[in-house]
C-alpha cells in the first residue's frame, strides 16, 4: 500500500524533473509523460478507494507510517504517511481533477510556445497538492504548503509577458505569505506546548487536556490564519480573483478545486483541537465571506471572475460548516464543489477558447472572457452548455444534484449551531442569504452566456465552435461525477445523503472542548469512561460485534492500524444503536462506580437531544434551501430571460445605486488595501528608508569620520613623536659610533700604544 | 755568583729594546724583530727563574716552547707581510691601515 502512495506521490516530481529539463527535446513537448504519472495516479487512487476505504468501510480508517527525520534535543521529529479517510478521498479528488485537467490542457493549451513547461508545472503541482494531503505531520503539511503555493504563483505568472499576470501571480505569492506567517506561529505554538508536530499526536494531546483554554484558541485561529490565505477568505480574498490571470485549467484545477480547498482540509484536519472560540472565529469568517463574495459576483461581468467570487463564496461556505462544527458537511463540500466548480471553470475554458478563436476572426479586440460580448452559445456548443448546466444546477443547490445534498448538509449544520446557541443565528442567515445570491447569479451567467443572440454578430457566430473531444470529455465526467447518486449510495433517498457512504466515514469527530466543557464539575470523567469502554470493547465478545467493520477488517489489511480515536468516535459519535450498546456494556461492567453510570447516562441524553436538532435542522434547512434555490433562478430567469420590466436589470443596477457601485467594485476592497495596507506599508519604507539614509547612514559617515580624524593624529605622533625617540636613539648611537671608531686606526703600533697606556694606567691604580 | 737580579735586568732591558722596536719601526720586517726580541726577553725569563728555583725544570720546558712559538710566529707573520706587501706594494706597518674604523 505505501508503495502505491509513494508512487502517486513521486510519480508528478519525477515527471516535473523530466519534462522541465528535457520537455523541449521530447516529441510533444512532454505532454504524454506528465499525463501518464497523473493518469496512473488516478487509477491507482480508486484502487484504494475501493480497496481499502469502501472495503473497509471504516470511519476511524487510519494507516501510517512514519520514520525519525531529525532530532531537536529531546524531540525527535518524525515525518511520514497518514492514510485514512479523508486522505484517500482528497488523494481521489485530486488526481481526478488534475488527471482531467492535464487531458483538458492537451486541447487548450495546443499550440502554446510554452506547452511543455506548463505541463511540468501542473506536474509539480499534482506532487505538492498530493503530499499535502498525504503527510501526517504538520510541519510537512507546511512545507507542502508553500510548494503548493509555489506551483500557484508559477501558474498564474505563467504568461508573465502580460504585466496582469505577472502582478497576478506576486499578489497571489504575498497575501499567501500574510496567511502563512500566522499559521507558522501556530505550528510553532503547538510544538512548544504539545512537542509533537504528528496530527494524530496533537489531536490525542488535546483530548487529553495537554494544551487548553486561551493558548489552543490561539493555536486553532493562528493554524485557521494559513487557511484564511490559501482558502481566500474574507480579509486575504483578494489574491483570488486576480488569479484567474492563468491560464483557465489551472484556475479550474488550482483555483477551484484542489489548492483552494487545502485550507478547508487543513481546518478540517484540526476540527478535533478547535475550541468554542476558535470556531466562533472561523463560522464568522466563513459565512461573511460567503455572504460577501455572492454579493461581487452578482455584479460581475467577466466569466471567469463570476466563477471566481462564486469559489470564494463556497469556500465560506465550507469555513463556515466547519466552525460551525458540521464536519461532514464541510468536507462533502469539498469534494462535490471541487466536481462541479472544476466543471464550470473548464466550460468556461472552453467557451472562452471559442469566443477568442471567433473573436481574432472578425479582428475585434473585445473581451473574450466578458459576457456582455456572449449569448446564443447554447446551440453553436452544446456539449459545453448541458453540462455547464448540470455544473450550475449543482451550485445552486437543486435537489438531485450532489450540490445540494452538500451545501443543505451545511446549512443545516449552521442552523442546528444556531438553534444550539442562539446568539448565533446570524450565522444561517449569512447561509441562506449567500444561497439565494448563488442560484442568482449563476443563472444570470447562464442566461447572459448561453441564451439570446451572439452579440459580436453573425459572421463571428460561423467561426464559433465545440472544442475537442479532450476538453469536452473531462467535462462530460465532471458533470456526471455532480449528480447526487454518487453520494447518496447505498442509499436510496436522493434528498438525503445521511445514509450514504460518505456521511457513513465521515461522522463529525467530537471536538476537544466538547469532551471538556459540558462536565465542567468532572472535566476529567468523560476521558476515564472512554478508557473503560476501551477496555469491554477488547474483552467482551459483544464488543465485536460493535467494531466488527473497525477492527477486523482493517487488521487483516494491515499490521500498522492504530485505533487512537476509535473508542472515541464510539460515545459520541457512533450511531444511536452502536452508541447504547456500548452504554449498557458500560453500565454492566461499571456498576461498582455509580457517578460514572450517572454520567453516561447524562452524556446520552445530550447526545439524543443533539441528535433530534441535527434532524430538525436538517428538515427545516433543506425546505428553505430548495424555496431559495428556485427563488433565485426565479429572479434571473424573470430578469434576464423573460426580461420582465419589473426586474429589468439596468433599472435595478440605478435603484440599487451605491450597493451596486459596490457590488461592482468587490466593495472596493483592493482600493481600501491601496490606501491603507499598502500605502501604509510604503509610507513606512519611506519614512524607515529616510531613517535609514540621514540617522543610521549618518551615525556610520559620523565614525568613520570621526576614525579618520583620530587616524591622522596618530600618524602625526607617529611620524614625529615615535620616529622622532627612534630617530634620536638612532642618533646618539652614531655620535659614539663616530667617538669609538677613533680609536679603531687599523695600525697595529697604534694599539700597542693602547695597550701600553692602559697596562700603565692598571699598574698605576693597582700602585695608588 | 751572578745573582738573580743581573740576570732579570738583562732581560727587562731586552725586553724594552724589543718593544721599542716594534713601537717605532716603520718597517714591518724591524718589527718582526723587535717581536722576536721580546720573545726571547720572555725565554730568558723562564731560564732564570728556572735555574734559580732548584731542580724546577718547568720553565726550561716553557722556554722551549718560547722559541718554537717564535719560529711558527716568524712564519705566519712573514706570510701575513707578504700578502700586505702584495696588495698595498709598501713594507711600511703604519701604511697597512686595511682595518681602520
Amino acid at each position: 500500500m505505501f508503495g502505491l502512495v509513494t508512487y502517486i506521490l513521486v510519480a508528478p516530481l519525477v515527471t516535473f524533473g523530466i519534462v522541465i529539463l528535457l520537455g523541449k527535446r521530447l516529441p510533444r513537448g512532454g505532454d504524454w509523460l506528465t499525463l501518464f504519472s497523473i493518469w496512473t495516479g488516478l487509477f491507482a487512487s480508486l484502487y484504494l478507494f475501493f480497496r481499502y476505504m469502501l472495503g473497509s468501510y471504516d470511519p476511524d480508517y487510519l494507516v501510517s507510517y512514519s520514520f525519525n527525520w531529525l532530532k531537536w534535543g529531546n524531540y525527535d521529529l518524525t515525518i511520514g504517511y497518514a492514510i485514512d479517510n479523508m486522505g484517500i478521498m482528497m488523494l481521489v479528488v485530486v488526481t481526478l481533477i488534475s488527471a482531467l485537467v492535464h487531458l483538458y490542457s492537451v486541447g487548450y493549451m495546443h499550440g502554446d510556445p510554452k506547452y511543455s513547461r506548463f505541463f511540468a508545472f501542473l506536474s509539480l503541482f499534482s506532487f505538492s497538492m498530493l503530499g499535502l494531503v498525504l503527510v501526517d505531520n504538520l510541519l510537512m503539511i507546511y512545507c507542502f504548503w508553500e510548494l503548493v503555493g509555489l506551483s500557484s504563483y508559477l501558474l498564474i505568472g505563467f504568461w508573465h509577458e502580460k504585466d496582469s499576470a505577472a502582478n497576478a501571480g506576486k499578489k497571489a505569492f504575498i497575501t499567501n505569505r500574510i496567511g502563512d506567517a500566522g499559521m507558522l506561529i501556530g505550528i510553532l505554538l503547538t510544538f512548544t506546548t504539545l512537542g509533537t508536530l504528528n496530527l494524530h499526536e496533537i489531536a490525542a494531546g488535546v483530548t487529553a487536556g495537554k494544551l487548553s483554554g486561551g493558548l489552543l484558541t490561539a493555536a486553532g485561529v493562528l493554524l485557521f490564519c494559513g487557511a484564511i490565505g490559501k482558502s481566500a477568505q474574507f480579509p486575504l480574498h483578494v489574491w483570488l480573483p486576480d488569479a484567474m490571470e492563468g491560464p483557465t485549467p489551472v484556475s479550474a484545477l488550482i483555483h477551484a478545486a484542489t489548492m483552494v480547498a487545502a485550507g478547508v482540509y487543513l481546518v478540517a484536519r484540526l476540527f478535533v483541537i478547535l475550541t468554542l472560540d476558535a470556531s466562533l472565529v472561523i463560522a464568522y469568517i466563513g459565512g461573511f465571506t460567503a455572504l460577501f463574495a455572492a454579493t461581487i459576483a452578482v455584479a460581475q461581468n467577466d466569466v471567469k471572475r463570476v466563477l471566481a467570487y462564486s469559489t470564494l463564496s463556497q469556500l465560506g461556505y465550507m469555513v463556515m460548516a466547519l466552525g460551525a462544527g458540521a464536519y461532514m458537511a464541510g468536507f462533502f463540500h469539498l469534494v462535490t464543489h471541487a466536481m462541479f466548480k472544476a466543471c464550470l471553470f473548464l466550460g468556461s475554458g472552453s467557451i472562452i477558447h471559442a469566443m477568442h478563436h471567433a473573436l481574432h476572426h472578425i479582428h475585434s479586440d473585445a473581451d473574450a472572457q466578458d459576457m456582455r460580448n456572449m449569448g446564443g452559445l447554447r446551440k453553436l456548443m452544446p456539449l459545453t452548455f448541458w453540462t455547464f448546466l448540470i455544473a450550475t444546477i449543482s451550485l445552486s443547490g437543486v435537489p438531485l444534484t450532489s450540490g445540494f445534498l452538500s451545501k443543505d448538509a451545511i446549512l443545516g449544520g449552521s442552523l442546528a449551531f444556531a438553534m444550539m446557541h442562539p446568539k448565533h443565528w446570524i450565522l444561517p442567515v449569512l447561509g441562506f442569504s449567500a444561497a439565494i445570491l448563488t442560484a442568482f447569479y449563476m443563472f444570470r451567467l447562464i442566461y447572459l452566456t448561453f441564451f439570446g443572440t451572439f452579440r459580436p454578430g453573425e459572421k463571428a457566430e460561423a467561426e464559433v465552435h465545440e472544442s475537442p473531444w479532450t476538453m469536452t470529455l473531462p467535462l462530460v465526467v465532471l458533470a456526471s461525477l455532480s449528480i447526487s447518486i454518487f453520494f447518496v449510495a447505498p442509499g436510496v433517498n436522493p434528498f438525503n445523503a445521511g445514509n450514504g457512504w460518505f456521511a457513513t466515514l465521515f461522522p463529525n469527530p467530537p471536538r476537544a472542548y466538547e469532551l471538556v466543557l459540558p462536565h465542567n464539575e468532572e472535566a476529567i470523567e468523560p476521558i476515564k469512561e472512554i478508557e473503560i469502554v476501551e477496555h469491554v470493547e477488547h474483552t467482551e465478545p459483544v464488543a465485536e460485534v460493535i467494531g466488527e467493520s473497525a477492527t477486523e477488517t482493517s487488521v487483516e489489511h494491515s499490521e500498522e492500524i492504530h485505533h487512537e480515536n476509535e473508542p472515541l468516535a464510539i460515545v459520541h459519535n457512533g450511531t444511536l444503536t452502536e452508541e447504547k450498546l456500548a452504554e449498557e456494556e458500560h453500565k454492566e461492567e461499571a456498576t461498582h462506580t455509580t457517578a460514572h453510570a450517572a454520567g453516561a447516562t447524562a452524556h446520552a441524553v445530550e447526545h439524543d437531544a443533539h441528535h433530534d436538532v441535527h434532524h430538525k435542522a436538517h428538515n427545516i434547512a433543506m425546505i428553505i434551501s430548495i424555496i431559495l434555490a428556485f427563488s433565485g433562478i426565479l429572479i434571473a430567469t424573470a430578469g434576464y430571460y423573460w426580461k420582465k420590466k419589473a426586474l429589468d436589470p439596468a433599472v435595478w443596477q440605478k435603484r440599487l445605486g451605491i450597493i451596486y457601485k459596490g457590488m461592482f467594485n468587490k466593495w472596493w476592497s483592493d482600493e481600501i488595501y491601496r490606501a491603507t495596507a499598502i500605502n501604509g506599508t510604503i509610507g513606512l519604507a519611506k519614512v524607515l528608508g529616510w531613517f535609514d539614509l540621514y540617522i543610521i547612514d549618518g551615525i556610520v559617515n559620523g565614525a568613520a569620520w570621526l576614525g579618520r580624524v583620530y587616524a591622522m593624529i596618530e600618524g602625526w605622533f607617529d611620524n614625529h613623536i615615535i620616529d622622532g625617540l627612534v630617530n634620536l636613539t638612532a642618533w646618539i648611537v652614531g655620535i659614539f659610533g663616530r667617538i669609538v671608531r677613533l680609536f679603531q686606526a687599523g695600525q697595529l703600533q697604534r694599539y700597542v700604544w693602547y695597550t701600553l697606556v692602559f697596562i700603565g694606567l692598571f699598574i698605576l691604580m693597582k700602585v695608588v | 755568583m751572578y745573582n738573580l737580579t743581573i740576570y732579570l735586568m738583562v732581560s727587562a732591558v731586552l725586553f724594552l729594546l724589543g718593544l721599542f722596536a716594534v713601537m717605532t719601526r716603520k718597517n714591518a720586517i724591524s718589527v718582526l724583530m723587535g717581536i722576536e726580541l721580546i720573545l726571547n726577553a720572555s725565554a730568558l725569563n723562564f731560564v732564570t727563574f728556572s735555574h734559580f728555583s732548584s731542580g724546577n725544570l718547568n720553565g726550561q720546558v716553557a722556554a722551549l716552547f718560547v722559541i718554537i712559538i717564535a719560529a711558527a710566529e716568524a712564519a705566519v707573520a712573514l706570510a701575513i707581510f707578504l700578502n700586505i706587501f702584495r696588495i698595498k706594494a709598501t713594507s711600511q706597518v703604519d701604511k697597512a691601515d686595511l682595518l681602520q674604523g
